[in-house]
C-alpha cells in the first residue's frame, strides 16, 4: 500500500475543470514530483489534497485512511504537511516562534495552564522553543531564529517556512514550487535539505516548474495538463516523453521526438 | 531587556493604582476612588476585547451584553426571592449557596449567595458565548461585526423590553458581596478604599493572566490565525476552535466584570448592553493599540475615568466616536504601531547591515 | 382580519423607510465599497432640517430644500472625507461610519436637542382616516408608499436608462476599466453619496408626522436598514426594496406573536439570520458582496 492514493479526483470551479480525474500513488520514502504549464491544476491539487478546498470527486487515501474533504487541521493531523507558493510566514512573528506554530499538535498545554504558567507549561515551551531551534538548523537558518519573518529575504523566509512544515512532524511533505524565486545555490541548497528530509523519513511531493531541481531531486515525475494526469515515470522518462514535450515546447517537437 | 519591560509593566501600574489612591484619599476627594472603580472594571472588560481584536483578530461590536449578562444574572439571582422546601433550603445554605438577606424595606427574604450567583453568571454566559460564537466566528470581516452588533443589539432589546429585568429602570438594590467578612465588595463609603484595591487588582490580575495567555502556544497561535489563517490550518491548528476560545474568554471577562461592577454599584440597567456602550470599548481598545495590553489598560482607564468624571460634558458620545474614527483612519494598529513599525526596523537593520557585510566579504 | 391588515399596513410603512435606507446602502456600497453606516442619519436630518424650515417655509417647500441640502451634506462628506480613505477593508469602513454616525447624531443633539419633533401632514391632519378594507390608515402612508416608491422608481430609471446612471453602475461593476472608458469615479461616487442622501432625507422626511423625529433616531434604521439590504442582497437596488419592506412587515407582523417591547429585536435578528445562512442576501445570485 502506497502512503498516498489518489483516485479519479476532479475539482471543478463553474465550468472549469481544474483536476479532472488525478490518479498517483506515493510510495513511503520517495521523493515525487509534479510538473505541468501554467494552469494545468498543480496548487489546486494541493489545496485539494492539504484540504484547503473539498474536491468535487475521487478519493485520497494517506496511509490507508480517506482524507479527501476533510479541514486542513485535521489532515495536518494526520500527517500531511506543506509549504505554499508564496511563502505564507507569520509575519509578526520571528522564524523561531513561526516554527514554533509548525509544533502547536506537540504542545499539549491549554488556556489555564497558559494563564497561570505553571511549571509544566514552561517546561513544555522551552521544549518547543529548542525543538524549533533545531529544525531552523536543519534548514540551514539558525542564526535567523530571532529576526522577525517580515524582515528576512525570500530565500531565507522559504528556508524557514521549510523547517516550520517540517517541525510539524509530517509523514508526507508537500512543497509548493519551492525553488521560485531562488538563484542556482540557493536551489542547490534546496535539493540538499529536501534529500536530507527524505532520509529523515519523510516522504516528498514536490510541484516545481525548475526542471533542474526536478530531475536532480526527484525519483518519480507526474506531468499534468489542464487538470489530467498525461505522462508518469522516471525523470528521464518524462523528460523524452513526446506527450510532455508537445506540450510544453509544442506540437511539432513532440513529433519530431516520437 | 524583556525582564525590564516585563518589570515596567506592572509595577509602574501597581505604583500608579496606589499613587491614584493616596492622593485623592489625602485630598478628600473619596468620590474620584468610586469612579476609578468603576474605571477598573471597564478596563477588565477592554483587556479581553484586545485578547479578541487585537490578537485573534476578530471584532465584536456587541460586548457590552456580555458585561449585561453577568450583571443581570447576578443582580436577579441576588434580589429576587426564591421559594425552597426548607430542606433545600438548609442544605444550599450549608453550600452557601443561599442566604437569607434583607430587602430594601427590611424584610428577610431568601436569595441566591453571591458567589453562586457569580459561577451562575459565568456559567450562563459561557453557553450564550458559545451558542453565538460558534456559527459567528466562521464570518469574515464586516459580516461578524454585523452580526456581533446586531447580537447586542437583541440582548439590549430584551432587557429593555422585559419586566422580569426590570425594563428601562434595571435591577436595584443588589447587596454587597462579603468575602468571609474581611472585605464587601460594595459601594458604601467606608469601604471605598479596598473596593477600590479590589477593582484594580481584578483589572491587574487579568493583565498578568492574558499577558501569559498572549506568551504561550495559544497565543502563537492566535496571531499566526489573525497573520495568515490558512497557513495556520496547515500547521495543524484548529482555527475554529481557537477563535471560539478567544471569544469565549473575553466574554467571561466581560461577564465577570459585570458582576463585580453590579455588586460595586447596586444596580444595572439596560444600557450597559447598548450599542453605544459596545463601540466605545472598541474605541477604547483601538486607541490602546489594539493587542498592546498595558496600552489599553492605560487608555482605558484615564479615557473611563475622564468619561466617569463628566469631563467630556454632553461631548462624551462624540469624543469616542471621534476617537474611534481617528484611530481607524490614520492608524488602524493602534496609534503606536508606526512608532513601533519605526522600532522594529531599526532593530532590524543593523544585524541585517552586519550581514550583508559579512556576505560581501565572503 | 382588519388587525392584520393593520399590521401589514404599518409594515409596509415603516418597511418603506428601511428600504430607503437600504437603497442608499446600495447604491454607495457599489459605487464606492463603502458600508456607510450613517446612512441612518440621513433620514434623521432629513426630518430635522425640514422640520426648522418648515417654521417658515411651506411644508413642500421645506421638505424639497432639505432633502437637497442633505443630499449636498451627503455628497460633501464624500468628497471631503471619504474620498481619502482608500487602503481600507470594509470592516474598517463600517467602524468608521458608525464613529460617523456618532459624530453627526451628537452634533444633531447640539443643535435640535432631545426633543421629539415633526412634521406637519402632508394632507389632511393627525386624526384624519382613510378606510381601507376595514383598516384605518392615516393619508400619510399614502404619501409615504407614494413619495418613496416614486423616488427608488426614479432612482432605478436613472440607473438603467441614463448615461450618468449606467456610468455609476460600470464603477460598481469595474472602477479600473470604467476608469479607462473615461467615466471620472471621483464625481460618480461623490453623487452616489449624494443620492443615497437625498433620498434617505426624503424618507425621513415623509415618515415624520407618523413615527416623529428625534435625534437618535439614526442608529436603529441604519441596522434595520442594513438588515434589508443584506436580506436582498448587496447586488441590486431593486432587491433591497424588496428586503426593506420584508423587514418592516415582519417587525410589525412579530408583534402578533411576541410582546410589542421585542419588536425591534426581530429586524436584529432577521440580520443574524442572513449573515449566518445566507451573506450574499436571498434574492442575489452571484456574490456581489467582498470579504474582508
Amino acid at each position: 500500500m502506497a502512503l498516498l492514493e489518489i483516485r479519479g479526483l476532479r475539482r471543478r470551479f463553474g465550468g472549469l475543470r481544474a483536476l479532472d480525474g488525478v490518479a498517483l500513488d506515493v510510495e513511503a520514502g520517495c521523493i515525487q514530483g509534479i510538473i505541468g504549464p501554467n494552469g494545468a491544476g498543480k496548487t489546486t491539487l494541493f489545496n485539494v489534497l492539504s484540504g484547503l478546498l473539498p474536491p468535487s470527486g475521487g478519493s485520497v487515501r494517506l496511509d490507508g485512511r480517506e482524507i479527501a474533504g476533510l479541514p486542513p487541521h485535521r489532515i495536518a493531523a494526520r500527517g500531511l504537511g506543506r509549504t505554499f507558493q508564496t511563502v505564507c510566514l507569520f509575519d509578526r512573528m520571528s522564524a523561531l516562534e513561526n516554527v514554533m506554530v509548525g509544533l502547536h499538535r506537540r504542545g499539549r498545554a491549554g488556556l489555564a495552564a497558559a494563564a497561570l504558567r505553571l511549571p509544566w507549561q514552561r517546561a513544555e515551551e522551552r521544549r518547543l522553543a529548542a525543538e524549533a531551534a533545531e529544525w531552523l538548523a536543519f534548514a540551514g537558518v539558525a542564526d535567523l531564529a530571532d529576526r522577525p519573518a517580515a524582515a528576512l529575504s525570500f530565500g531565507r523566509r522559504r528556508l524557514v517556512e521549510l523547517a516550520r512544515a517540517l517541525a510539524a512532524r509530517p509523514r508526507l511533505l508537500l512543497l509548493d514550487e519551492p525553488a521560485s524565486g531562488l538563484n542556482p545555490r540557493e536551489t542547490a541548497e534546496l535539493a540538499a535539505i529536501v534529500r536530507r528530509t527524505r532520509d529523515r523519513g519523510v516522504t516528498v511531493l514536490l510541484v516545481e516548474h525548475d526542471m533542474s531541481l526536478v530531475m536532480d531531486v526527484c525519483d518519480r515525475v507526474l506531468a499534468l495538463h489542464f487538470g489530467v494526469p498525461i505522462a508518469a515515470g522516471t525523470p528521464a522518462e518524462i523528460q523524452a516523453d513526446p506527450r510532455v514535450i508537445a506540450v510544453y515546447l509544442g506540437e511539432e517537437a513532440g513529433h519530431a521526438a516520437g | 531587556m524583556r525582564l525590564f519591560r516585563s518589570i515596567a509593566t506592572f509595577l509602574l501600574p501597581v505604583l500608579a493604582v496606589i499613587a491614584f489612591q493616596q492622593d485623592a484619599s489625602a485630598a478628600g476627594r473619596g468620590y474620584y476612588l468610586t469612579q476609578a472603580t468603576m474605571a477598573a472594571y471597564y478596563v477588565v472588560v477592554t483587556l479581553g476585547l484586545a485578547l479578541l481584536m487585537g490578537h485573534a483578530g476578530q471584532v465584536s461590536l456587541g460586548h457590552g451584553a456580555f458585561f449585561a449578562l453577568g450583571g443581570y444574572t447576578s443582580a436577579i439571582l441576588t434580589t429576587r426571592p426564591l421559594d425552597l422546601p426548607p430542606a433545600a433550603e438548609r442544605t444550599l445554605s450549608a453550600l452557601g449557596c443561599v442566604l437569607r438577606a434583607e430587602d430594601a424595606a427590611g424584610v428577610p427574604q431568601l436569595v441566591v449567595a453571591p458567589p453562586a450567583a457569580f459561577a451562575a453568571a459565568l456559567l450562563l454566559t459561557l453557553a450564550v458565548a458559545l451558542l453565538v460564537g460558534y456559527p459567528t466566528l466562521r464570518l469574515r470581516g464586516y459580516y461578524l461585526a454585523m452580526a456581533t452588533l446586531g447580537f447586542g443589539l437583541i440582548v439590549y432589546r430584551v432587557l429593555l423590553g422585559t419586566p422580569f429585568t426590570g425594563a428601562a429602570d434595571g435591577i436595584h438594590g443588589v447587596p454587597g458581596w462579603s468575602f468571609g467578612g474581611a472585605f464587601t465588595l460594595c459601594g458604601r463609603r467606608d469601604h471605598r478604599v479596598a473596593n477600590y484595591y479590589f477593582a484594580w487588582g481584578a483589572a491587574l490580575l487579568t493583565l498578568l493572566l492574558l499577558r501569559n495567555l498572549i506568551r504561550s502556544r495559544f497565543g502563537r497561535a492566535l496571531a499566526a490565525i489573525h497573520d495568515h489563517e490558512t497557513a495556520a490550518g496547515a500547521m495543524g491548528v484548529n482555527t475554529a476552535a481557537c477563535k471560539l476560545q478567544a471569544f469565549v474568554v473575553s466574554a467571561l471577562l466581560a461577564a465577570a466584570a459585570g458582576v463585580f461592577a453590579t455588586h460595586f454599584n447596586g444596580g444595572i440597567g439596560p444600557s450597559e448592553a447598548g450599542a453605544l456602550k459596545s463601540v466605545r470599548y472598541v474605541a477604547l481598545v483601538a486607541a490602546g493599540g489594539m493587542g498592546n495590553l498595558p496600552g489599553v489598560l492605560a487608555a482605558s482607564a484615564g479615557l473611563t475615568f475622564l468619561s466617569l468624571r463628566d469631563a467630556f460634558g454632553t461631548y462624551d458620545d462624540a469624543v469616542f466616536g471621534a476617537i474611534l474614527i481617528a484611530v481607524v483612519t490614520w492608524a488602524p494598529q493602534g496609534p503606536l504601531e508606526p512608532l513601533g513599525r519605526a522600532l522594529r526596523g531599526l532593530a532590524a537593520w543593523r544585524p541585517a547591515r552586519r550581514e550583508a557585510a559579512r556576505r560581501g566579504a565572503a | 382580519m382588519s388587525t392584520f391588515l393593520q399590521y401589514i399596513l404599518s409594515g409596509v410603512t415603516v418597511g418603506s423607510v428601511y428600504a430607503a435606507v437600504a437603497v442608499g446602502f446600495n447604491v454607495i456600497y457599489r459605487t464606492t465599497g463603502v458600508l456607510n453606516f450613517a446612512q441612518g442619519e440621513f433620514v434623521m436630518l432629513g426630518g430635522m432640517v425640514a422640520v426648522t424650515l418648515a417654521a417658515r417655509l411651506p411644508t413642500g417647500v421645506a421638505v424639497a430644500v432639505a432633502v437637497a441640502a442633505v443630499g449636498l451634506f451627503g455628497a460633501g462628506l464624500e468628497w471631503t472625507f471619504f474620498r481619502r480613505l482608500r487602503r481600507h477593508t470594509p470592516l474598517h469602513m463600517v467602524v468608521i461610519t458608525i464613529g460617523l454616525a456618532i459624530l453627526i447624531r451628537e452634533a444633531a443633539r447640539h443643535v435640535w436637542d432631545e426633543k421629539v419633533r415633526s412634521l406637519p401632514f402632508f394632507s389632511g391632519t393627525s386624526v384624519s382616516s382613510l378606510r381601507l378594507f376595514g383598516a384605518a390608515l392615516s393619508p400619510q402612508v399614502l404619501w409615504v408608499l407614494g413619495i418613496v416608491g416614486l423616488a427608488v422608481l426614479a432612482l432605478h430609471l436613472t440607473f438603467r436608462h441614463t448615461l450618468a446612471g449606467r456610468a455609476m453602475r460600470a464603477c460598481a461593476a469595474n472602477p479600473d476599466a470604467a476608469q479607462l472608458a473615461g467615466i471620472n469615479l471621483g464625481v460618480m461616487r461623490t453623487l452616489s453619496f449624494g443620492f443615497s442622501a437625498a433620498l434617505g432625507a426624503l424618507a425621513g422626511c415623509a415618515i415624520s408626522p407618523l413615527t416623529l423625529t428625534q435625534y437618535d433616531m439614526g442608529a436603529d434604521l441604519a441596522i434595520k436598514g442594513f438588515a434589508a439590504a443584506a436580506l436582498g442582497g448587496l447586488g441590486d437596488p431593486m432587491a433591497a426594496v424588496a428586503g426593506g419592506l420584508a423587514v418592516g412587515l415582519a417587525e410589525k407582523l412579530s408583534i402578533s406573536i411576541l410582546p410589542a417591547a421585542y419588536e425591534d429585536a426581530t429586524a436584529f435578528a432577521i440580520l443574524i439570520l442572513v449573515l449566518l445562512v445566507r451573506p450574499h442576501g436571498l434574492l442575489a445570485s452571484r456574490s456581489a458582496a467582498r470579504s474582508g
